[in-house]
């Protein structure tokens, strides 16, 4: 039920947003500063889960596998490869990592 | 409508862009994306969401971080409200693409609210790449047509294929979910703002992580973005810096 709730109010809430920026008259939203802070909310967002997602283990800090993964996603990036090579590697690496009992 | 029409004719300087190679651009970025649909319904299964709910979240919420974060949040255990504000704030920067896109695509208003579901990064970045208003009709809808389909093909597809494969870890699938998010912070991180932002965020999230409850350290690491916007404000003397955009204020990604 938690479940339900959730996905509920994350698509009521994203759809509100999405809508939003179409039928708000332009410029209501067009301050410097609020358009910064929105350009900049995701960059934090986006920062914090991924670590999060990779060094997290319920509450505490872990160095596993993971880690081995989003290293090599990131040499995967810098090498320009393609979104969906950037995560197979990921996957990869963090799977071959584990195989070896990592 | 005359920043519209501005917005326009600046582009139809540029000329014509022939239909076919405006469908093939969107084509190639909504069977790339959608394609990672299949990572995401992995991961969701992953999570402990059932296919039906992984399905639902692809078809209603059609925004990919929003997902991952939200599905993430909840196999860490967090409260369902906590876990849904951490997708939504990642979901408000479609609302500025919704800015641009309504001055750039000018929808009749009664197409607005089915339009708005597909207002998401992908669409954004093709139909402001393209040279007219027309070819930006184009792009939005075939961008947006063919992510859509696919993401939710393979969402089920994921979804299906991870209660067969089973333990989802074994095969390194957990780690799918943060290569996607650092995918989309990689272009972000263009100067030492960001940078920064990215940096006092990963301290928050991890720093946080053992003392509050799941979700939140997220929500808290936040904000970093308007920490560190009021600390650059003050450093190049406020107002000024602030009232002039930027490269940086480009949202497309």
């Amino acid at each position: 039920m938690n479940t339900w709730i959730a996905i509920g109010a994350t698509a009521l809430g994203c759809y509100a947003a999405k809508l939003a920026g179409l039928l708000v008259p332009a410029g209501a939203l067009e301050r410097p500063l609020v358009r910064r802070l929105a350009a900049l909310l995701p960059v934090a967002l986006l920062a914090a889960l991924t670590a999060q997602q990779t060094f997290a283990d319920g509450h505490t800090l872990v160095l596993d596998a993971r880690a081995a993964g989003l290293a090599a996603a990131a040499v995967a990036l810098v090498l320009r490869a393609p979104f969906l090579l950037v995560v197979a590697a990921a996957v990869v690496v963090t799977a071959g990592v584990r195989a070896m009992g990592g | 409508m005359t920043e519209q029409t501005a917005l326009a004719d600046s582009r139809a300087g540029h000329g014509e862009k022939p239909d076919g190679a405006v469908v093939r651009d969107a084509l190639g970025v909504g069977v790339a994306v959608g394609l990672s649909g299949f990572a995401f319904g992995v991961t969701s299964a992953g999570s402990g969401l059932t296919p039906v709910q992984t399905c639902v979240l692809s078809l209603l919420v059609f925004t990919g971080a929003s997902q991952f974060a939200l599905v993430g949040a909840l196999a860490a255990g967090g409260n369902p409200l906590t876990a849904a504000a951490g997708a939504f704030f990642l979901g408000v920067r479609n609302a500025f693409y919704g800015l641009r896109l309504s001055q750039l695509l000018a929808l009749p208003r009664a197409v607005r609210p089915f339009a708005a579901h597909w207002v998401i990064d992908e669409t954004t970045a093709v139909a402001l790449a393209q040279p007219t208003r027309r070819s930006a009709r184009l792009g939005f809808t075939v961008t947006g047509l063919s992510l859509y389909l696919l993401w939710n093909l393979t969402t089920l597809l994921g979804a299906l294929g991870a209660e067969a494969i089973g333990d989802t870890g074994a095969w390194g699938l957990d780690a799918a979910g943060p290569a996607v998010f650092l995918a989309l912070l990689a272009p972000m991180l263009r100067s030492t703002t960001e940078r920064a932002v990215a940096g006092l965020a990963v301290l928050l999230g991890l720093g946080l992580l053992s003392v509050l409850p799941a979700g939140v350290p997220v929500l808290v690491a936040a904000l970093a973005a308007p920490a560190v916007l009021y600390v650059t404000g003050r450093r190049r003397g406020g107002a000024r810096d602030l009232a002039e955009p930027g490269p940086v204020e480009k949202e497309d990604r």
